[in-house]
């Protein structure tokens, strides 16, 4: 079935990513939250069936890894352990390695960064990193640019799932080039595609879902609202407005006015 | 022995890698380990022995986006 058809048996709008289907159209990260009970409070609020997580050096005495680990398995959300922060293959591979063994899941969000003022994706070490893991048995969310060509080779890698940045991480910006993206949606009708970085607004989402993307992943536009649990909330409902537009089938623009209210026996008045 | 915990040195009795994790306090804790910059996965660390200048790296979750 096409990802863009509603379902005709009437079951509820899900999107699959590797065979597991999730109604939440919104994948939230876990980081920069004031406090864990406010952390725990937005994942409940957002809807979100799936949140990223990451991997850090523990230590014996702070163990704060554990106490946070609790948070998310009381929450019973599915995770998406990510490679942030690693720069070449072999670190993101030996750290999809490690995640894979602490958090019992296939599934990484491959981040191979490539530079530090925008956070760009090295879209080189990317595929690399992404045909090397995918061939392990890995399932590959790649971190992406916009970048259709790339897309391709991600795809030919072994990934069945592309992420698009909007904007760099943490920038606020919302979707910087939607000409990039609504080709690759429109180049890849049936992969499942998810917005992720950059998002600032929830009016950003809606636009990525009205575009047709299967999902959003944001982290810190909800975690660094003044109220995270309400923007948690309100990236909920943009999300699903998104979503039910795109079903809805939007009309098409014009360049002219066309009146809406029917001119047919409207009164005189006059002459 | 002295090794490399994290990178930093460490003075250590423990044969294993699991022995490590429990002379450390993390014998119960949910964490993952390297050593060398290899994967040791969970099953393996009790069959998995230490040497003086080893290199061993104990990541545990965290939050991330």
């Amino acid at each position: 079935m096409d990802a863009l058809t509603p379902n005709a048996a009437g079951l509820a709008d899900a999107v699959e990513f590797y065979g597991t289907r999730v109604t939440s159209r919104l994948l939230l990260g876990t980081a920069q939250y004031p406090s864990p009970a406010i952390l725990s409070e937005a994942i409940r609020a957002s809807g979100a069936e799936i949140v990223t997580v990451s991997l850090r050096r523990e230590s014996g005495a702070a163990k704060a890894g554990q106490s946070f680990w609790q948070i998310i398995r009381d929450l019973g959300v599915k995770v998406l352990p990510n490679t942030a922060g690693c720069k070449t293959v072999k670190e993101a591979v030996t750290t999809a390695e490690m995640a894979r063994d602490l958090f019992d899941t296939p599934w990484v969000k491959l981040e191979v960064i490539g530079e530090d003022d925008t956070l760009q994706p090295d879209v080189f070490g990317l595929v690399e990193a992404a045909r090397i893991l995918s061939r392990d048995g890995f399932q590959v969310f790649p971190y992406t640019t916009d970048d259709l060509v790339v897309a391709e080779k991600l795809i030919a890698a072994g990934c069945e799932v592309l992420m698009p940045w909007g904007a760099p991480i943490g920038s606020g910006r919302g979707l910087n080039n939607p000409y990039g993206l609504r080709s690759l949606r429109a180049h890849f009708p049936r992969v499942p595609l998810v917005v992720d970085a950059g998002i600032g607004l929830p009016s950003h989402a809606a636009a990525a879902m009205e575009m047709g993307y299967d999902a959003v992943l944001l982290n810190t536009a909800v975690a660094k609202a003044g109220d995270p649990v309400r923007m948690a909330r309100a990236f909920a409902r943009a999300i699903e407005a998104g979503r039910e537009a795109v079903i809805a089938d939007p009309m098409e623009v014009r360049d002219m006015a066309a009146p809406s209210t029917p001119v047919m026996g409207r009164g005189v008045f006059g002459e | 022995m002295k090794i490399l915990v994290n990178g930093e040195s460490a003075d250590t009795r423990a044969g294993t890698l699991a022995e490590l994790l429990g002379e450390l306090g993390l014998g119960e804790a949910i964490v993952a380990t390297a050593l060398n910059g290899a994967v040791v996965r969970a099953v393996k660390r009790a069959a998995t022995p230490i040497a003086s200048g080893d290199r061993v790296e104990i990541l545990a979750p965290m939050q991330g986006g």
